[in-house]
């Protein structure tokens, strides 16, 4: 019954995300690019950037509350995903600068150049075409996510054990990308990006459009998700959730369910990641490092798990709160993170979107419950 | 040569004879050599040190001695080199010849007569000949390593004259070994003295005799027999070496595993039978290194006698400061989120920030020395295996921990308690066991246990605020590869991934080795979903 | 239903609050100069990075009780990125475009320069990085005070060869980019001085690696093949004391094989006792033993500034001391902090080193110092056992890369290029 209600909810919460982000994605290019640069209402290009980043994260966040508020799947290596699509768009964006690298060899990265590198290693063919490196985004965290859940899930790995196992992949990932031998940079990663498609990357109105299309990806991510968790494949997640053996008893193919909404939470992670890396103009393994993903859990956590809305609105406020409090406090930065953590579970267990769920519930309980049952009735 | 040699020995015998009344009359004559040590450069010193060297007198050994150790002194007014102890602000000068009190001298009234690498290898080359027949075992045979090492042909006689001389079994090998590393190296050796010393060298069977073989072996101008003998010694000597690396790798993967034991230990209880899945754990542990840091400290400055004594105080403290946290944590935190183990995690999460900002503020971002005492320093040769003291005690100390918790969990009423809650926490409470008192004194168990593991690892790692954040993965892999819930299956697999680790670390470098082991873990729990030992029954479901 | 929309709208309205409050605040009257620092105070590199911001803050405290810069006082910005290397891409956006700082003084890891360099060159501001670096790099916007590899590993190569009589090397390294460029650059070097393939062993380790048991135990045997052997150690922060400690219990000893450090200063020393490490070495440009007045009065202030008098001081600070000295010097000199004016003004400064002598900003934007190799005492001290005649001058794209042979880099007009190459005679790198 409360998942009745929440799924009714939804369709409310949709309707505001969704005008919040047509908003943003309106206002945004108006106050960077049209309002003179001395009146108030101008917004400087680092905050579109730094908005555009935060959106980015929001839709890494829908990805994981999909699989772990709906699906019961503590990821714990998400952040793997992301950084893959990261590395697949880094990589395009790479080919992108061509001679003008500081020793200006016509196809080699720079760091290739320094460390001896005579040509293109097979995996970085194709990247210098947009379409390729698009599919890519998707492929990769797609394909590694489809091959660990092939084998995860079959042997039915759950719970804690599945969360350490995420942790154990995306830290191997790490390491690997550390290794200056694998040929993606090493430590510094990729960076000094030029152009996408041909635009300056530093332009302002290329990063207004980068920041135009995260909203847009994160738009079409959310209606995804939400109609996806809304049909009768979401109930089955649901209750996968709350009673993996039962399901299976009734019939159902767990496996598969897992498998189809873990690898789709995958590609909507890379994608996230694709969009990060340009606005932010470095993708480096500390991506990979096991607190990232950790901390994408914990911002689904503050917006309320199993809302979506309010993964993006955790992800949101706690990076906002980062960037804030870093440049505020900058010794002391950690305790009020840290504290907003501890306090979040203390006395907001089902996070900020879950408080409100339920002081509205308290209130008006006649109303409520009553709308929700006939409509499931 | 042979006359310079014959120089050398004869006048050895004629020290060793007449050193107790000639001391005197050659102490003067030393003077001005001791006096050049001071003279300039580096240079300057490295030929006065060789000139005196050259005198053969025992006389000169504690003036070297004292060089080395960096105790003598230029004093400024007469340019006098004199051998100085601190005292309260000042210097106790005494004569380096023969130790007569020249007074006291203030900071700036005496120059120190500093000493580099090369100086270093002078002085022991020289302490080396001068000291073959030393009264002291051990300066003996630190004299007759000196000698295989530097391999000095003109050293010959000296040692032979040493070796006729020697009582001491080990000593005498030692010196047989060098006399037979010389014989090796000197051209104009007769075949039969080659075979003999490979023989010894062969015996002797360390990577310095595959070099030194190596070296015969390929030398030009060998006899045939002498090259077929090096050649069969050589493959003896390899094949011995490459059996004893296994040895050392198992060692190196014991002591790997004994570390990560103690790092996951507390977890083991914490997170395997509590349930809380504790991100603040590694910081458990970087509290139990700062409270090591803390005891030493303290003994450094009231205490200094007991500096040895400082690891062995540090672990009740470390246990009880950790433990206590622990508890604070728990009551604090914890307690209200049993039964929602994820929300543990960010809860947890949170608190590892806040600890980890709080020892930085407190402390200070930088590293704080940790001492060993001396029985932990140093090391010691187990046939082929070199074994060091810090790490022996760290394997010992690792496994005195996993026995007294087992026995403490197995074997005591609180263990009892503590099993029954986490099994039935209402038909504990029903039997009148405190259970809201028994959670806070289990996380404070495994808190202090992480508190201890701080301690072993303030021995080989930084203390610094990050202590904890390179052990948390680490420890989480361990605890779920064993098995979440058995004890014995996280001292299996600390010790399993630790030897697989150094296994692989030889051919697969260390940083793909770690990658190799991640992916072990992944494939392994496919096959064993529930980890190496799993808990069975309804336990299971819940 | 209608509360939670308005909760949730609410929510959304204090996004948009908080997207406002990144527009700058309406200009405030320029009273003073603001002077940024980037150094992370949190995360790993904490560790390093929280003594240079330290520094800093004693420099403009002293600089403004002596009257600040063209009559204003200089204000210091501090932020915090976390040792997460795109928040220092964020953090010098902010810094440049929010709080207009007119310069910032930070960075430590290669991969943080890396990260900020973009920001730099697209919002023309100025970038002091005060750490040794691998070189291979020289841009507009960034003035190196650190050391270029031939102003640290080649001349502490060099003393061993000659000092040392050291015929077999181990190269180990943290596996990132300095120490593998400073380890290509050693190899080609060590070898067109006739070392053997065979004799040269290099290892990589991750980052943080703190079981060092096998690779001591390897050099070791690497060590007894008859030829005197040295281990250069490019090993990076967390890793040196764990690397120390196990060389000191399995007893490796510097007579026999000594270890030349990069990376190891008094501050990574201040963790480990010292006296197994007696006579290891380590190559810098400046040493706290350096026995100068002008370096006597800088740790006095030090310590009186930290309220520690046990508080140790290193080559990362010097160069932050001479990188702001020739700031004031630049702006001075300009008359105003203009990037452009400041940045054209700075090179040809010279302000006097802590080592007694005079370091000058050259037109690659690095500087000249002198090199000093020194020996690890029992006080966590170094005893300064080597100094160059004269002093280095920081050369970007080594001679000793293939690719980086025939690039140089002067940024004074009219050439102002960071890759001219000699060969073709154009900027812009090796060209096709």
């Amino acid at each position: 019954m409360l998942t009745r209600f929440l799924l009714l909810g939804l369709d409310k919460r949709a309707g505001v995300l969704l005008t919040v982000l047509a908003v943003l994605a309106v206002a945004v290019p108006v106050m960077a690019l049209a309002v003179p640069p001395d009146s108030p209402f101008h917004l400087p290009m680092h905050s579109v950037s730094l908005l555009g980043k935060y959106l980015s994260f929001a839709l890494l966040a829908l990805a994981l509350d999909l699989v772990w508020g709906y699906c019961g799947i503590l990821s714990l290596g998400h952040a793997a995903f992301f950084t893959l699509g990261g590395y697949a768009m880094g990589m395009y964006l790479m080919r992108q600068i061509g001679p003008r690298g500081v020793y200006g060899h016509p196809e080699l990265p720079d760091f290739m150049v320094f460390l001896n590198w005579k040509e293109l290693p097979w995996y970085w063919q194709g990247f210098d075409q947009f379409w390729f490196a698009a599919l890519m985004v998707l492929a990769v965290p797609g394909l590694l996510a489809f091959a660990f859940g092939w084998f995860a899930f079959r042997s039915r790995v759950t719970g804690v054990y599945l969360s350490i196992i995420t942790q154990a992949m995306t830290f191997a990932l790490l390491l690997a990308f550390f290794r200056n031998d694998m040929g993606f940079g090493g430590n510094n990663g990729l960076t000094d990006f030029k152009e996408i498609l041909g635009y300056d990357i530093q332009a302002p109105a290329t990063r207004v459009g980068l920041f135009v299309a995260t909203v847009a990806a994160l738009a079409a991510g959310y209606m995804v998700a939400s109609s996806l968790v809304a049909s009768k494949l979401g109930k089955v997640l649901v209750a996968v959730r709350d009673a993996e053996s039962r399901v299976r008893f009734l019939g159902y193919s767990v496996e598969r369910y897992k498998l189809f909404v873990w690898t789709l939470s995958a590609c909507m992670a890379g994608v996230a990641g694709a969009l990060y890396v340009p606005q932010v103009g470095i993708i480096n393994p500390s991506e990979f490092a096991p607190a990232a993903s950790i901390e994408a859990v914990i911002w689904v956590a503050v917006g309320g798990r199993g809302t979506l809305a309010g993964a993006v609105l955790g992800a949101v406020l706690v990076n906002y709160g980062k960037t804030y409090f870093t440049a505020a406090l900058p010794e002391l930065w950690l305790f009020a993170l840290g504290g907003l953590f501890v306090l979040v579970t203390l006395f907001l267990p089902k996070g900020i979107l879950g408080l409100a769920a339920d002081r509205f519930r308290k209130r008006e309980p006649a109303a409520a419950v009553p709308a929700a049952a006939s409509k499931g009735a | 040569m042979p006359r310079a040699l014959r120089l050398w020995a004869a006048m050895l015998l004629v020290v060793a004879a007449t050193a107790a009344t000639l001391s005197g009359a050659l102490a003067a004559d030393l003077k001005p050599l001791v006096r050049n040590l001071g003279a300039g450069g580096f240079a300057d010193t490295e030929a006065a040190i060789a000139a005196l060297a050259q005198t053969g007198d025992p006389a000169v050994v504690p003036v070297l001695q004292a060089l080395e150790a960096g105790d003598l002194y230029v004093r400024k007014e007469d340019r006098e080199v004199v051998r100085g102890s601190a005292s309260n602000g000042g210097y106790t000068l005494t004569d380096p010849l023969g130790g007569a009190a020249l007074g006291e001298a203030g900071r700036g009234a005496v120059d120190k007569i500093r000493i580099n690498n090369s100086l270093r290898r002078a002085i022991s080359a020289a302490l080396g000949s001068l000291t073959l027949m030393s009264p002291d075992a051990g300066a003996r045979r630190a004299a007759a390593d000196s000698v295989f090492k530097t391999r000095n042909p003109d050293g010959l006689a000296a040692l032979e004259t040493a070796l006729g001389r020697e009582n001491d079994p080990a000593v005498r090998s030692i010196m047989e070994q060098a006399r037979a590393a010389i014989l090796l190296t000197a051209a104009g050796t007769p075949d039969a003295d080659r075979l003999g010393a490979i023989e010894t060298i062969r015996a002797r069977g360390d990577q310095e005799s595959l070099a030194l073989l190596n070296a015969v072996r390929s030398a030009e101008g060998a006899s045939a027999a002498v090259r077929a003998a090096a050649d069969k010694a050589f493959e003896a000597v390899e094949m011995r070496l490459s059996l004893w690396g296994m040895a050392q790798n198992l060692w190196y993967g014991l002591s790997l595993g004994s570390v990560l034991l103690l790092a996951a230990i507390g977890l083991a209880v914490t997170f395997g039978v509590m349930g809380v899945i504790n991100m603040a754990h590694g910081e458990m542990v970087m509290i139990g290194a700062y409270a090591t840091f803390l005891v030493q400290d303290a003994i450094r400055t009231y205490a200094p006698g007991l500096f040895d004594a400082s690891i062995l105080i540090a672990i009740p403290v470390a246990f009880l400061v950790s433990g206590a946290v622990g508890v604070l944590i728990e009551r604090t935190v914890i307690r209200w989120l049993y039964g929602r183990p994820l929300e543990t995690l960010l809860a947890t999460w949170g608190l590892s920030l806040v600890l980890q900002q709080a020892v930085r503020s407190i402390f200070g971002p930088t590293n704080r020395e940790v001492g060993a005492p001396s029985w932990m320093s140093g090391s010691f040769e187990l046939g082929g295996l070199v074994i060091t003291h810090g790490r022996l005690w760290i394997v010992i100390f690792a496994f005195l921990v996993f026995g007294l918790l087992l026995v403490a969990l197995k074997r005591t009423w609180f263990g009892l308690a503590i099993r029954a809650v986490t099994q039935n926490r209402n038909m504990a409470s029903a039997m009148g066991i405190r259970t809201a008192r028994m959670d806070a004194l289990t996380f404070g168990l495994g808190s202090g246990i992480a508190g201890l593991a701080g301690v072993a690892l303030s021995q080989i790692d930084n203390v610094s605020p990050n202590l904890g954040q390179s052990y948390i993965i680490d420890s989480f892999m361990v605890v779920v590869f064993g098995g979440v819930g058995n004890l014995w299956g996280t001292l299996v697999g600390a010790l399993a991934l630790g030897t697989v680790n150094k296994f692989l670390e030889p051919y697969a470098g260390a940083v793909l080795g770690k990658i190799l082991v991640l992916i072990f873990i992944i494939l392994f729990i496919q096959r064993r979903p529930r980890g190496l030992f799993a808990l069975k029954g309804r336990a299971v479901e819940a | 239903m209608l509360k939670t929309t308005r909760t949730l709208a609410a929510a959304a309205g204090l996004a948009m609050l908080a997207a406002s409050v990144f527009a700058p605040a309406v200009a405030r009257a320029q009273d003073t100069i603001k002077v940024g620092i980037l150094h992370s105070l949190s995360g790993t590199m904490a560790i390093s990075e929280t003594t240079l911001k330290d520094v800093m803050l004693m420099l403009i405290e002293e600089q403004n009780k002596k009257g600040g810069v063209l009559g204003k006082k200089l204000e210091p910005v501090v932020v915090d990125p976390a040792s997460n290397w795109p928040l220092f891409a964020e953090k010098a956006r902010e810094l440049l475009s929010k709080d207009k700082v007119a310069a910032v003084f930070g960075c430590w890891t290669s991969v943080s320069r890396k990260s900020v360099l973009p920001v730099f060159e697209e919002l023309n501001g100025i970038l002091f990085y005060p750490v040794q670096y691998e070189g291979e790099e020289s841009s507009r916007n960034v003035f190196y005070t650190g050391a270029a590899p031939n102003q640290q590993a080649i001349p502490a190569v060099d003393y061993l060869l000659a000092n040392e009589k050291v015929e077999r090397w181990v190269l180990a390294g943290t596996d990132y980019v300095y120490p593998r460029t400073t380890n290509k650059i050693l190899e080609a070097y060590l070898k067109g001085k006739g070392v053997k393939a065979e004799d040269i062993m290099v290892n990589y380790t991750p980052f943080g690696h703190s079981d060092w048991q096998s690779i001591v135990s390897d050099i070791k045997k690497f060590g007894s093949a008859g030829k005197k052997t040295a281990v250069v150690s490019t090993i990076n922060g967390d890793a040196n004391v764990p690397f120390y400690k196990e060389l000191g219990n399995q007893g490796v000893k510097a007579q026999d094989i000594p270890v030349v450090a990069f990376s190891v200063g008094e501050e990574e020393l201040a963790g480990v006792d010292t006296k197994p490490l007696l006579g290891h070495l380590a190559a810098w440009n400046y040493f706290q033993s350096v026995d100068t007045p002008e370096n006597a009065d800088f740790i006095k202030k030090w310590q009186a500034f930290t309220k520690n008098p046990k508080r140790v001081t290193n080559d990362p600070m010097e160069a932050h001391v001479i990188g702001f000295n020739m700031w004031v010097k630049a702006v001075e000199k300009a008359g105003t902090v203009a990037s452009d004016a400041v940045i054209d003004s700075l090179i040809g400064v010279t302000v006097p080193n802590l080592s007694g002598g005079y370091s000058a900003m050259m037109p690659n934007h690095h500087i000249s110092k002198p090199v000093l190799i020194g020996e690890v005492q029992e006080n966590g001290q170094f005893e300064i056992v080597s100094q160059t005649p004269g002093l280095v001058v920081g050369d970007e794209w080594s001679d000793f890369l293939p690719d980086s042979k025939s690039l140089i880099s002067d940024w004074r007009a009219p050439m102002s290029c960071g890759n001219f190459n000699t060969a073709t005679g154009k900027c812009g790198g090796k060209g096709s």
